[in-house]
C-alpha cells in the first residue's frame, strides 16, 4: 500500500483517497478550438515516470490535493494544497 | 548461442498424430517453432509489439494479402505483455451493435484457430454467466441480451434456478450480501490457452516468411515530411514505410515516438490463480458488482480476474489489498472455496480509452497506424484485430468492421459507449 501525505491530515492510506487524474489546464470555453477541447477532454500525457496529479481525500478532510508520483514505482515525492488548474508549481 | 542467420534452421514441421508418434518413438529434438534472424536493413512493414495483436496482424498480412516482408519487434519476449497476463476469457455479448459484431467475428475465428494454425490453442467453449445482483443490472442484462439476439449472438437471461443448475457452488440464497437475481447467459463464451494463441500465430507467421525479433526495442520512429521513413532500435535502424503500433501498456509512449498523441491512460489490472483442484466449475462466472470473474483452467486452477486498479500506473507489482478484496468477493459468490489456497498473483497493463473501445487504423502521420487502447478486452479481439489491421495496411482503406474505432472519433465526438459491457465495475 502506498501512503499519500495529505497536507492537512498527514500520511494516510491511499485507499482513503479518490484518484482524479493528471493536472491539466482547462481552456477558455468561449475561445477554445475543437482541437483544444478534444485535447482537454480526452488526451493525456500518461507519463511513465514522475507525474503531477490531483487526488481527493474522500474519507478524510474531503479536500483536493496535488501529488507528485512516479508511475513506474508508485513512489510519492510530495503533496501540496494547491490542486487548482495548473497553478501549483 | 542461437544461430541468427536463419540459415540451417528448418521451418516448423506440421504437427500431427503421426509426427507425435514418430517423435515419441524416435526421440530427438522437435524443430524450433520459429526461427531467429539478424534484423534486415529494411522491411515493407514493421510491427511494434509481439503479442497476439502484433503476431496476428503479421500472420494475416502474409496469409490474406501475400505481404511477407514483415518484421515483428518486441522489447522483451513474445507474449510477455498483455497476451501473457490476461485471464483468457472469450465472449461476444457486448452492448453496442458495432462491439457485438466485432467480437463475434473474433470468437468465430478463435473457434477455428487450432485447425487453421495447426496448433492446439485449447479453446474450451463452456458458457459465460454475467450475474445480476440488482434490478438495474438485470435491466442492463436484458438490454444486452436483446442487442445480442438482434446480431445473431446466442445470449439470454437465466433465472436464479438455472444459474444454480449451471453452477451449483454459487450462493444463490436470498440472504446473500449480494443476492443473485439472474444472469446473462452466453453459451458460446469460453476460455482458451492464451500462450498457445501467441505461439501458434508466431509459428504460422514465421513459416510464411515473417521475421520475429525478440529483445528488440524501438527507441525512435523517423518521420520525414509527415511520412514514416523508418524505426530506430537497440539493434540498429530499420527503414520502412509502414509502422503499426500493436503495444499494450506502452501505446502512449510508442505513439509519442512518431509525434502522435493518444487519449489513453494506463492502469494495472491484477489477477490471481489458485492451486489446482478437480474440475467442478464448467462455466465462466462474472460479477460486475463484486468486480470479479472466475473460471477453471483445464489444469484445474481457478483463475480470478478483477477490474483495473483505482489509479493509473505502469507498475506490475501485485498488492495485498487487492488480493484481500478479491478473496472476499470470491467467497461471497462461492463460500465453499474458503479452504482453497492462492498460488500467485500478477498484474498486466491496460490502456484505457474514454469510451472503453479500442483505437484502430490511421493517425495523423502517414504510414503510422495504431491498434491500441485495448483496455481490459484486447486478448479476446486478437484475431479480428489482426485481420482488420492487415486489410488496413494492404488496401490503404479502413475496413468497415473497425470504422467506428478510429482515432478521429474523439475530435468528432463519435464515441462508442461500450462502458456498460466492456469490463467489470468501471
Amino acid at each position: 500500500m502506498i501512503l499519500l501525505p495529505c497536507p492537512w491530515c498527514g500520511p494516510r492510506d491511499a485507499g482513503e483517497f479518490g484518484y482524479v487524474g493528471e493536472i491539466g489546464v482547462r481552456p477558455d470555453p468561449e475561445a477554445a478550438t475543437t482541437e483544444q477541447w478534444r485535447d482537454y477532454l480526452y488526451f493525456r500525457q500518461n507519463v511513465a515516470g514522475w507525474t503531477r496529479e490531483r487526488w481527493y481525500h474522500r474519507m478524510g478532510c474531503r479536500r483536493y490535493l496535488a501529488v507528485q508520483r512516479h508511475t513506474l514505482t508508485n513512489e510519492v515525492r510530495s503533496a501540496s494544497q494547491h490542486a487548482g488548474q495548473g497553478d501549483d508549481s | 548461442m542461437a544461430d541468427l542467420t536463419g540459415r540451417g534452421q528448418r521451418r516448423a514441421a506440421r504437427y500431427s498424430a503421426v509426427a507425435l508418434l514418430r517423435h515419441g518413438i524416435g526421440g530427438g529434438a522437435w524443430p524450433r517453432a520459429w526461427r531467429t534472424h539478424e534484423p534486415k536493413r529494411s522491411y515493407q512493414v514493421v510491427i511494434v509489439g509481439g503479442g497476439v495483436h502484433g503476431l496476428a496482424t503479421a500472420y494475416y498480412l502474409a496469409r490474406n494479402h501475400g505481404i511477407t516482408d514483415v518484421a515483428v519487434l518486441d522489447k522483451g519476449y513474445l507474449g510477455g505483455g498483455g497476451s501473457g497476463r490476461n485471464t483468457a476469457i472469450i465472449r461476444s455479448n457486448y452492448l453496442t451493435p458495432e462491439g457485438v459484431r466485432f467480437y463475434d467475428r473474433s470468437l468465430g475465428m478463435y473457434e477455428r484457430l487450432a485447425a487453421e494454425l495447426n496448433y492446439n490453442v485449447m479453446f474450451s467453449r463452456r458458457g459465460h454467466l454475467t450475474l445480476a445482483h440488482s434490478d438495474a443490472s438485470l435491466r442492463t442484462m436484458r438490454w444486452r441480451a436483446e442487442v445480442n439476439k438482434l446480431s445473431g449472438v446466442d445470449s439470454d437471461i437465466a433465472d436464479p434456478d438455472e444459474v444454480k443448475r449451471l453452477v451449483p457452488f454459487l450462493d444463490t440464497s436470498a440472504g446473500a450480501r449480494y443476492p443473485i437475481l439472474g444472469a446473462l447467459y452466453h453459451p458460446p463464451g469460453g476460455i482458451i490457452r492464451h500462450d498457445a494463441v501467441v505461439w501458434g500465430y508466431a509459428r504460422a507467421a514465421d513459416s510464411l516468411g515473417v521475421h520475429l525479433h525478440q529483445d528488440t526495442e524501438v527507441t525512435g520512429i523517423d518521420v520525414v515530411g509527415g511520412r514514416v521513413s523508418g524505426v530506430r532500435t537497440n539493434r540498429g535502424p530499420i527503414a520502412t514505410g509502414t509502422v503499426i503500433n500493436c503495444t499494450a501498456g506502452w501505446s502512449t509512449l510508442v505513439s509519442a515516438l512518431a509525434g502522435v498523441r493518444m487519449p489513453v491512460q494506463t492502469f494495472p489490472l491484477q489477477a490471481a490463480v489458485t492451486e489446482p483442484v478437480k474440475p467442478f466449475l464448467h462455466t465462466v462466472v462474472v460479477s460486475g458488482t463484486l468486480h470479479v470473474y472466475v473460471s477453471q483452467t483445464d489444469r484445474g486452477e481457478l483463475v480470478f480476474g478483477a477490474s483495473v486498479d483505482p489509479f493509473a500506473s505502469y507498475s506490475t507489482r501485485g498488492s495485498l489489498e487487492f488480493i484481500e478484496g478479491l478473496a472476499g468477493h470470491v467467497l461471497e459468490l462461492m463460500p465453499s472455496l474458503a479452504q482453497l489456497r492462492l498460488l500467485r498473483q500478477w498484474a498486466g497493463l491496460c490502456d484505457m480509452t474514454p469510451d472503453f473501445a479500442p483505437i484502430m487504423g490511421s493517425t495523423g502521420v502517414d504510414g503510422f497506424l495504431v491498434d491500441v487502447g485495448w483496455g481490459t478486452y484486447g486478448f479476446k479481439a486478437g484475431p479480428v484485430a489482426g485481420e482488420a489491421m492487415a486489410e488496413c495496411v494492404a488496401t490503404g482503406r479502413t475496413p468497415e468492421i473497425i470504422a467506428a474505432f478510429g482515432l478521429d472519433r474523439f475530435e468528432e465526438g463519435r464515441l462508442v459507449a461500450e462502458k456498460g459491457a466492456a469490463a467489470v465495475g468501471h
